[in-house]
């Protein structure tokens, strides 16, 4: 516990230390949302369902990019080797950055999600809090998900490589751009595997539903699920040894 | 004499190329021993085998009556990485405090290993900000902080200027007499004479392993540079 929270903490700081990046993280889908909100402008149902998705795939997206260098940069400077020397346990590391990306994404969302309610009438049935909720859940999914990636490319190059192949079909999949239920059968078959299929379902329910559904909270587990799952495989695949 | 650590047949491969052939050696407790080869004669590979972090063929290593790597060695060993390991976007401070906190140690401890080091003036400094030589002295501190029992350290005193390299060997010396067991590696023969014992290391072979006095009145010559040179030959001959 004493290891993850000073772990946790750590990665905290080295953010700090990058004001830009924190910038970046807060004003990025402020803008895009800002965008989108002018592209739909006297189309307000569409700004409604389209905005309220976004919420939820800006964290992903970025947070997934965010982790995936990270934690290349703990592998290639040698400290990640060094790590391995000390008393830290493997699942220490993964999480620590789980949460403190996470913090990072309570605050990208929050922002995000105040503006769009209070400058751009975002409207939600449910209460805007549950949003900014699944929100932060879709983050972490992210980080959990490109800390796993992460192991599978040497370079940045190749890291970034990785967004299109995890990202993108799941945010074509995921009913932003057609409702899951009017896909070809294969394609509803490979969404309903993805994650982000849920999650933005649970967005939809807060979207439509004065209180929290049933199927919104199973979502939510999914996704949680699928974290811890893509957590524990980030940690099967760091290696105290190497070749 | 209390052994340390002790490798036996150690085979290491790293890619297709064969680093370590059988590697054979012992290190006393409280000692410190110089780790002495060219560049890719396997002195990192020896080192990460001692560790714990590489990956190997066959044949032991057992550190502190352990085998390398066990969870319980990992709160009595330091490693100091031959390219600088800190975080480069944290000052020199938050990176030993951090690694203070893994050994479950507080600011005093971190504070006191960057005075050891000669960094307490750039301790709120950011690394990346540091020069060359600040740099590694930063991952020395970090490797330092736990107060292992055993320190691997990776060529600690390259680029850094004559009077502080004095110093830091004073420390390892002096770490040494208070019980803790060193390996230090090193291009540089002008060191080998602080140490207790030297390895010299070629092509993954031991070609010595005895005490700087001992090298130098087998080679018959007062200079270890040339010493090493005497030995290598020595040894070359008689495999032709």
């Amino acid at each position: 516990m004493r290891i993850l929270a000073s772990t946790t903490n750590r990665i905290l700081r080295q953010l700090r230390h990058d004001r830009r990046t924190i910038g970046l993280l807060v004003v990025v889908p402020v803008m895009l949302l800002t965008l989108l909100y002018f592209m739909f402008d006297k189309q307000e149902p569409v700004f409604d369902r389209i905005g309220l998705i976004m919420l939820g795939v800006f964290p992903f997206v970025i947070m997934f990019l965010i982790t995936s260098i990270a934690m290349l940069r703990e592998r290639t400077s040698g400290t990640l080797e060094r790590l391995l020397t000390t008393p830290l346990v493997k699942v220490d590391l993964l999480f620590a950055y789980g949460i403190a990306f996470g913090i990072a994404a309570a605050v990208q969302a929050s922002v995000a999600a105040g503006v769009s309610v209070w400058f751009f009438d975002l409207e939600t049935a449910g209460p805007p809090g549950l949003v900014v909720l699944i929100a932060i859940a879709n983050a972490v999914l992210g980080v959990a998900l490109g800390l796993f990636c992460s192991a599978f490319a040497r370079t940045e190059f190749q890291a970034v490589q990785f967004m299109p192949i995890v990202v993108l079909p799941q945010a074509l999949l995921c009913g932003l751009f057609v409702p899951r239920d009017q896909m070809a059968g294969w394609l509803e078959a490979i969404s309903n595997v993805l994650p982000m299929s849920y999650a933005v379902e649970a967005l939809q329910e807060v979207g439509s539903h004065a209180d929290p559904t049933a199927t919104m909270w199973r979502d939510l587990a999914i996704v949680a699920g699928c974290i811890v799952v893509a957590l524990v495989l980030g940690a099967a695949t760091l290696r105290r040894r190497s070749a | 004499m209390e052994t340390a650590i002790e490798v036996n047949d150690l085979v290491v491969h790293r890619g297709k190329r064969e680093v370590l052939h059988g590697f054979n050696c012992r290190i006393a407790r409280g000692s410190v021993t110089g780790l002495l080869g060219p560049s890719g004669s396997g002195k990192t590979t020896l080192m990460r085998a001692i560790v714990g972090v590489q990956i190997v063929k066959s044949g032991t290593v057992t550190v502190l009556g352990q085998p390398a790597g066990s969870p319980d060695l990992r709160r009595r060993i330091g490693y100091l990485t031959q390219a600088p390991s800190v975080y480069l976007d944290l000052t020199v401070q938050e990176n030993t405090r951090y690694f203070a906190s893994l050994y479950g140690l507080g600011a005093a401890a971190a504070d006191r290993a960057i005075a050891d080091v000669g960094l307490a003036d750039a301790a709120r400094q950011l690394i990346a900000t540091l020069s060359g030589g600040q740099l590694s002295r930063a991952s020395l501190a970090c490797a330092l902080v736990g107060q292992p029992e055993v320190l691997v350290l990776d060529e600690p005193t390259v680029g850094q200027d004559p009077v502080l390299r004095d110093e830091l060997w004073r420390q390892f010396r002096q770490l040494a007499a208070g019980g803790a067991t060193l390996l230090v590696s090193s291009h540089v023969m002008d060191e080998a004479r602080r140490c207790d014992r030297l390895l010299l290391i070629r092509d993954g072979q031991l070609i010595a392993d005895d005490t700087p006095a001992a090298v130098k009145t087998a080679a018959s010559t007062d200079d270890l540079d040339d010493a090493f040179l005497t030995l290598i030959r020595e040894r070359e001959g008689a495999l032709a």
